[in-house]
């Protein structure tokens, strides 16, 4: 499904060129869950805004279901983004003072999605995620944290992306609520969801089960883990 | 991103903020109102002037006594006071211009006059009997002067409506009663209908009319007259009959060159042109005031789009992140922008028309909305909410959705 090949990105500030990325080389198959970990500073964030779309390669290929996103246009980037990508991010970024399921409607409304039929889709993907229906018309200032993280997966699935990509999506949750989210990201791969997992502690990488470990803008493992996640004890 | 939806988006955006937007919108209502009202003021005043013009008689050329202007410098003597007509002018111009209805010659003289135990000091005016269709002058009660009054100088007298009050009080039925001008007695027979309003030269509701002969006889004691008005058919008319008297009477009173005439012509049509073009400049100008304070609203408005756009980078790079085009950010940012000065737009023209309707039930002063005023309000209130929103939003559709979600 993704295919990058010896990706560069150089990043210039103040005529002082810095290499964020150096020549990566990786794929991923559908319903792969992979996990990209690596310090700070190892080039993690600049290839998951790549992967997202929401940055291009300096130079290189990046082949999105046989598409090549290094030469599309902004709108074209956001054409994708639209269909194909569902973004969780670590600090939720959802709307404040806003409805649970107008968050998750949100995608559908720049995918002019048919509005009789947006509620439905956006409490299935709720469902999914994992989120009691109680919950569903509360303001989402008002929910706990790993209630907030489940509206953001469920905003992330509604669209039924080809790849679900997610940003340390535990580093603002406590170890439990942490745990319920990582076991959703699992249920969902078992579904068959594509998904990228960006980390920078490895007991959260190996709940995937595949790790990419980057370090100085270069890969240094890429690795199987060898026995299912839903098999391993907790 | 349907229409309905960029509706929903942008008023839930605008109401998460009432205070502030309420305030941003203050800043166009206060803008739009004043635009409203004081152009609602100048047209007021501009129909005044026309109406109190036109109150003296439509199509009117008044022959005054006196030297014209020309391009020598002159002392003006005040008008009428020169001794240059006679009635004899205002019986040919009656006889030989064409395109003319009516000739009224007058004698306007200034007295104190006395009724039993009152005394007003007032104008009095001798005439004719077409002075009436003139003048638009009608009677209330009693007659107007007649041909054979002129013939024969009576001593009749008609009153304005606040004379007949001065001098009998109000409600008294002056027809028949006496009253004495310049200590000769005349009988009232008729009193005028109120036109209201002041008109040039003083109120026409306050002076006495006699007849002509009468006046000359007994008054001004000579066989001159203050001036002659001509009321001509036909606007289009206006200019060529005031040429026509100006070359008959330079004729009569052997004058061979026209910058020596011995009188002038006013020409009503002139005054009018006039006056309009003075009360438009006072709408433009009361418009341009109102004006200013539009555009510090719009600037208001542009302040809180900036600072929304500011608060809401976050928001920007994650509908970025889902998907949003720039155009669909710019365009929800616009309509925010648009949807302010619209909401301001409407509540001020209510607003506008409210103080407007004030000013003429308070203060005395006639106003008029006018339909062009509220367009054009609205108009400008469109167009800020365009242009003042346009910065912003371009501002927002334009940011990097990387450093948008990083942005704290």
């Amino acid at each position: 499904m993704i295919e990058i090949k010896n990706i560069t990105k150089i990043y210039k500030h103040d005529n002082l060129e810095t290499k964020a990325l150096k020549e990566v080389s990786f794929s991923i198959q559908d319903g792969e869950f992979v996990a990209i970990i690596g310090p700070s500073g190892s080039g993690k964030s600049t290839l998951m805004h790549i992967l997202g779309c929401l940055d291009v390669p300096t130079s290189g290929q990046y082949l999105f279901e046989g598409r090549d996103i290094a030469k599309l246009s902004d709108n074209e980037l956001a054409d994708i983004r639209r269909k194909k990508i569902g973004f969780v991010f670590q600090t939720f970024n959802l709307l404040p003072r806003t409805t649970v399921i107008r968050n998750v409607i949100l995608p559908l409304i720049y995918a002019n999605f048919p509005r009789e039929q947006r509620e439905k889709i956006a409490k299935e993907a709720l469902h999914n995620a994992g989120l009691e229906e109680s919950r569903f018309y509360h303001l989402s200032n008002q929910l706990s944290g790993g209630q907030m993280q489940r509206v953001a997966i469920a905003r992330a699935l509604v669209n039924n992306p080809s790849l679900i990509l997610a940003d340390e999506p535990t580093g603002n949750l406590d170890s439990k609520t942490g745990d319920i989210v990582l076991k959703t990201f699992q249920e969902l791969n078992r579904q068959g969801q594509t998904i990228v997992l960006i980390t920078h502690e490895r007991y959260i990488a190996e709940r995937a089960k595949r790790i990419i470990s980057l370090k100085d803008g270069e890969i240094i493992e890429d690795v199987q883990i060898a026995y299912s996640q839903t098999i391993k004890p907790i | 991103m349907f229409l309905s939806d960029l509706f929903e988006e942008t008023v839930s955006a605008i109401f998460a903020n009432k205070a502030r937007t309420g305030l941003t919108v203050l800043g166009i209502v206060i803008g739009i109102g004043s635009v409203v009202a004081l152009i609602s003021i100048g047209q007021g005043a501009e129909a005044d002037i026309k109406s109190n013009i036109q109150s003296i008689g439509s199509n009117l050329l008044v022959v005054y006594p006196g030297v014209q202007g020309g391009s020598r410098v002159q002392i003006s003597t005040g008008r009428g006071s020169a001794q240059t007509l006679t009635r004899d002018d205002a019986d040919v111009i009656s006889q030989e211009i064409s395109y003319i209805e009516a000739v009224a010659p007058e004698v306007s003289t200034r007295h104190q006059v006395t009724a039993k135990g009152t005394n007003t000091n007032t104008s009095v005016i001798g005439t004719v009997p077409e002075y009436a269709e003139v003048k638009n002058f009608k009677i209330t009660v009693g007659s107007f002067i007649s041909e054979q009054d002129v013939k024969s100088a009576s001593k009749i007298a008609i009153l304005g409506p606040t004379t007949a009050e001065d001098l009998f009080g109000e409600g008294a039925d002056p027809i028949g009663r006496k009253i004495k001008i310049n200590k000769i007695e005349f009988t009232v027979i008729g009193v005028t209908e109120s036109k209201g309003g002041t008109g040039f030269g003083g109120s026409q509701d306050d002076i006495i009319l006699v007849p002509i002969s009468s006046a000359q006889k007994f008054l001004s004691g000579n066989n001159y007259i203050t001036d002659i008005n001509v009321q001509v058919s036909d606007e289009k008319y206006m200019t060529v009959a005031q040429e026509e008297i100006t070359t008959l009477l330079l004729i009569r009173h052997n004058i061979a060159d026209p910058t020596l005439a011995d009188f002038s012509i006013m020409n009503q049509a002139d005054i009018l042109n006039t006056m309009t073009s003075v009360t438009g400049t006072l709408t433009i100008f009361l418009g341009a005031i109102a004006g200013i304070s539009l555009i510090v609203g719009g600037i208001g408005i542009m302040n809180m789009m900036l600072t929304t756009v500011t608060e809401r980078t976050r928001e920007i790079g994650l509908r970025k992140a889902i998907g949003a085009k720039n155009k669909d950010i710019s365009m929800q940012f616009l309509a925010e922008a648009i949807m302010l000065t619209f909401m301001g737009g409407v509540i001020g023209i209510v607003v506008g028309w409210v103080i407007s309707f004030g000013v003429q039930k308070f203060a005395g002063i006639s106003t008029n909305v006018a339909g062009w005023s509220v367009a054009l309000a609205f108009g400008v209130s469109a167009f800020i909410g365009i242009v003042f929103g346009y910065y912003p939003a371009r501002r927002a559709a334009s940011l990097n959705p990387i450093e948008a979600l990083r942005y704290e």
